[in-house]
């Protein structure tokens, strides 16, 4: 059974002269759904970035345990998958070419069992060897999905996760949602409500802001 | 910095300056104000006052940038960024001096104000590094990342300096004393100066660093407080 | 290898998509042509010549060799890569390509250049081909760490060459000296000093870019 631990103390961030949010603290441990809430604009996605380790925050500090022992920031990106509005695939790429580099590049073999599967969980395995410059903005929307859950991570984040995506798109995604969170700790971030319906606790940015 | 060292400051600049220029130099020098011929400088020896003194001062400035540079990489603290910054500025106006005050040396004793020599080719490129320093911060909005940005490219850049001051003057041959070609090791390091010679060149380039330190203090306060002054305005 | 397959995933996007390759080729084309326009008939000297080829590199270089890391800051891929990479996995991977496409672009224009100057002749060809490999090695090495502090900073395309030039500087005139050493017929053992020079250049700039990256990468 792994244990994964997401510790978050007073976190500030500012950019320039501009508060972001102050004083974020939470501790999440594994089975867990976790809500980020706010209006647009009130650094949702700021916070994302600074869980996932892409930028730094201005003060305060993240601590990633996995079984009791932290995880060093230079490792932590093989425990943690992140679906996002700004994430790009390489379009000139297919979805399996793009995927596949990125396992190599992850240092991980490929599992074709697993990415066969969830390609056709979300409904792309035919076109999986197609260019993903062809691909519509829900396509990608979904193959974000795979990208963020084939290396197995601990710590998923998912940050506007049903946006481009039919109703049938987002059953897929809440289903996903609820059986990661059997072993693992899930992050949403977003405005809608039914996304939200599913976390166990939620906070709202502009609470924050002080 | 107090009122009587300013006073000091300045007498002490005044009498180098004055003592540089115009203390006649001589063949035998006898009274205390005259100076020595030097081989292969003679009457213009008495720019080393005060062109010697701006190179090296252009030297600590880029060594300070580097070093606020490593200090802000290791604590993010602004402060040492712009204590970097200060050092720059003074920096790139001594290098412009040097660079003048050489290439003027140069056409007196030379024949051309420039001619590529190893020192010469070091002071330009020191400039340019100064120069692509400043165009880096002027390119980036962010405050941090501004400074992050521009303490790697100080730092990758001091590593380069080396180069230009210890290697290529031994490897080009050179019109300045001290090149690979000139027998001398030049008036500094074999001492052809005479007594009086040495005590106002080693007073010059004191007052001159003392000047740097002092006018580097006033930079970086300034640059602090004018950046406190606008974070208090802003958040009200 | 992990480096290895951002290598293989960057060489395969630009054969796909042959951006840089087509850019690249044009420009040496057309630099080497303007030259030769410009030098028409005249006689230059060998001195000239040698500085020259030095010329043509070092402007090849700042057209080609900041894509690396300005590509995928265009594209947003940055974030890709920060999700799937270290930031030394990253540093190693651009670098290798960076050494692979130095040595393809200037082994073309060395070729390109000794069949179009007929004074480019050199008498210690071993001479010559040491002093190329450690270069272009160390040309790799300061364009890279160039690229990737640009790629982060704004109007990307004129700092590059702004930046790049100071710090390419002694590397550069060591070079030329170098070439000329070949050119004349210098041996090994006068050359050794300036061949110490440049792997002690390649030495240290890798040294204090390995060291930098991670600061530039991760805001």
């Amino acid at each position: 059974m792994i244990e994964y631990s997401l510790t978050v103390e007073s976190i500030n961030k500012t950019f320039g002269r501009r508060l972001i949010f102050s004083g974020i603290n939470f501790k999440l441990d594994s089975s867990t759904i976790f809500g980020i809430s706010g209006p647009n604009g009130s650094g949702k996605s700021t916070l994302v970035k600074i869980i996932a380790n892409i930028i730094s925050p201005s003060s305060g500090k993240l601590v990633h345990n996995l079984n009791g022992t932290e995880i060093k920031p230079e490792k932590l990106h093989n425990h943690i998958g992140l679906v996002s509005p700004y994430l790009v695939l390489y379009d000139e790429f297919s979805a399996y070419e793009n995927l596949n580099y990125f396992s190599e590049i992850r240092g991980i073999s490929f599992d074709k069992e697993k990415v066969d599967k969830l390609l056709n969980k979300f409904l792309l395995y035919n076109r999986k060897d197609d260019l993903v410059k062809t691909y519509s903005s829900g396509m990608k929307q979904r193959l974000k999905f795979i990208f963020a859950l084939m290396h197995s991570p601990q710590l998923i984040i998912l940050d506007e996760p049903t946006s481009n995506l039919d109703d049938e798109g987002k059953e897929v995604v809440y289903e996903l949602v609820k059986k990661e969170a059997e072993k693992n700790i899930v992050i949403i971030a977003s405005n809608e409500k039914t996304d939200l319906s599913l976390c166990s606790e939620t906070i709202d940015l502009k609470n924050y802001k002080k | 910095m107090k009122t009587t060292w300013k006073i000091l400051l300045f007498l002490l600049l005044c009498f180098v300056s004055i003592a540089g220029i115009s203390f006649p130099i001589v063949k035998n020098p006898q009274a205390w104000y005259e100076f020595p011929f030097i081989k292969g400088l003679e009457e213009n020896a008495k720019i080393i006052f005060f062109h010697v003194p701006t190179a090296w001062l252009t030297v600590i400035a880029f060594l300070m940038t580097a070093i606020y540079s490593i200090k802000y990489l290791r604590k993010k603290n602004l402060d040492d960024d712009a204590k970097a910054y200060a050092a720059a500025q003074l920096g790139i106006i001594f290098c412009i001096l040097a660079t003048v005050t050489g290439a003027v040396w140069a056409k007196f004793a030379w024949g051309s104000f420039w001619s590529w020599d190893p020192r010469q080719t070091s002071i330009f490129a020191l400039l340019l590094i100064y120069g692509a320093w400043f165009a880096l911060r002027s390119s980036i909005e962010s405050e941090e990342k501004r400074a992050t940005l521009s303490s790697v490219y100080a730092i990758i850049a001091f590593v380069t300096v080396p180069f230009f001051i210890f290697i290529m003057p031994r490897i080009m041959t050179g019109l300045h004393p001290g090149s690979a070609d000139d027998t001398n090791a030049g008036p500094i390091v074999d001492f052809k100066m005479n007594g009086n010679m040495q005590l106002i060149f080693f007073l010059s380039l004191i007052g001159f660093t003392i000047l740097y330190f002092w006018m580097w203090r006033l930079g970086y306060k300034s640059i602090i407080y004018r950046d406190k002054l606008n974070k208090k305005l802003i958040r009200g | 290898m992990k480096s290895y397959a951002l290598f293989k995933k960057d060489i395969s996007s630009e054969l796909r998509t042959r951006y840089a390759i087509n850019a690249l080729a044009m420009f040496i084309i057309v630099t080497l042509s303007i030259i030769l326009f410009s030098i028409g008939n005249e006689r230059i000297s060998s001195s000239l010549t040698g500085g020259l080829f030095w010329v043509i590199i070092f402007f090849t270089s700042m057209s080609g060799l900041s894509r690396v890391f300005v590509s995928e800051e265009e594209r947003g891929t940055s974030l890709t890569l920060q999700l799937i990479a270290a930031p030394s996995t990253v540093f190693s991977g651009k670098l290798l390509f960076n050494l692979i496409l130095v040595f393809a672009m200037n082994t073309v224009i060395a070729i390109l250049y000794s069949a179009l100057f007929n004074t480019f002749v050199l008498k210690n060809f071993a001479l010559f081909l040491t002093s190329f490999i450690l270069s272009n090695i160390g040309l790799a090495f300061a364009s890279t760490i160039i690229a990737a502090i640009i790629s982060k900073a704004g109007a990307k395309g004129t700092l590059y060459p702004v930046l790049s030039f100071p710090i390419l500087l002694p590397l550069i005139l060591t070079s030329v000296q170098l070439t000329l050493f070949a050119m004349d017929g210098t041996s090994f053992e006068t050359a050794k000093f300036e061949l110490a020079i440049v792997g002690c250049y390649d030495v240290i700039i890798f040294t204090v870019s390995y060291l930098l990256f991670d600061f530039i990468w991760k805001e």
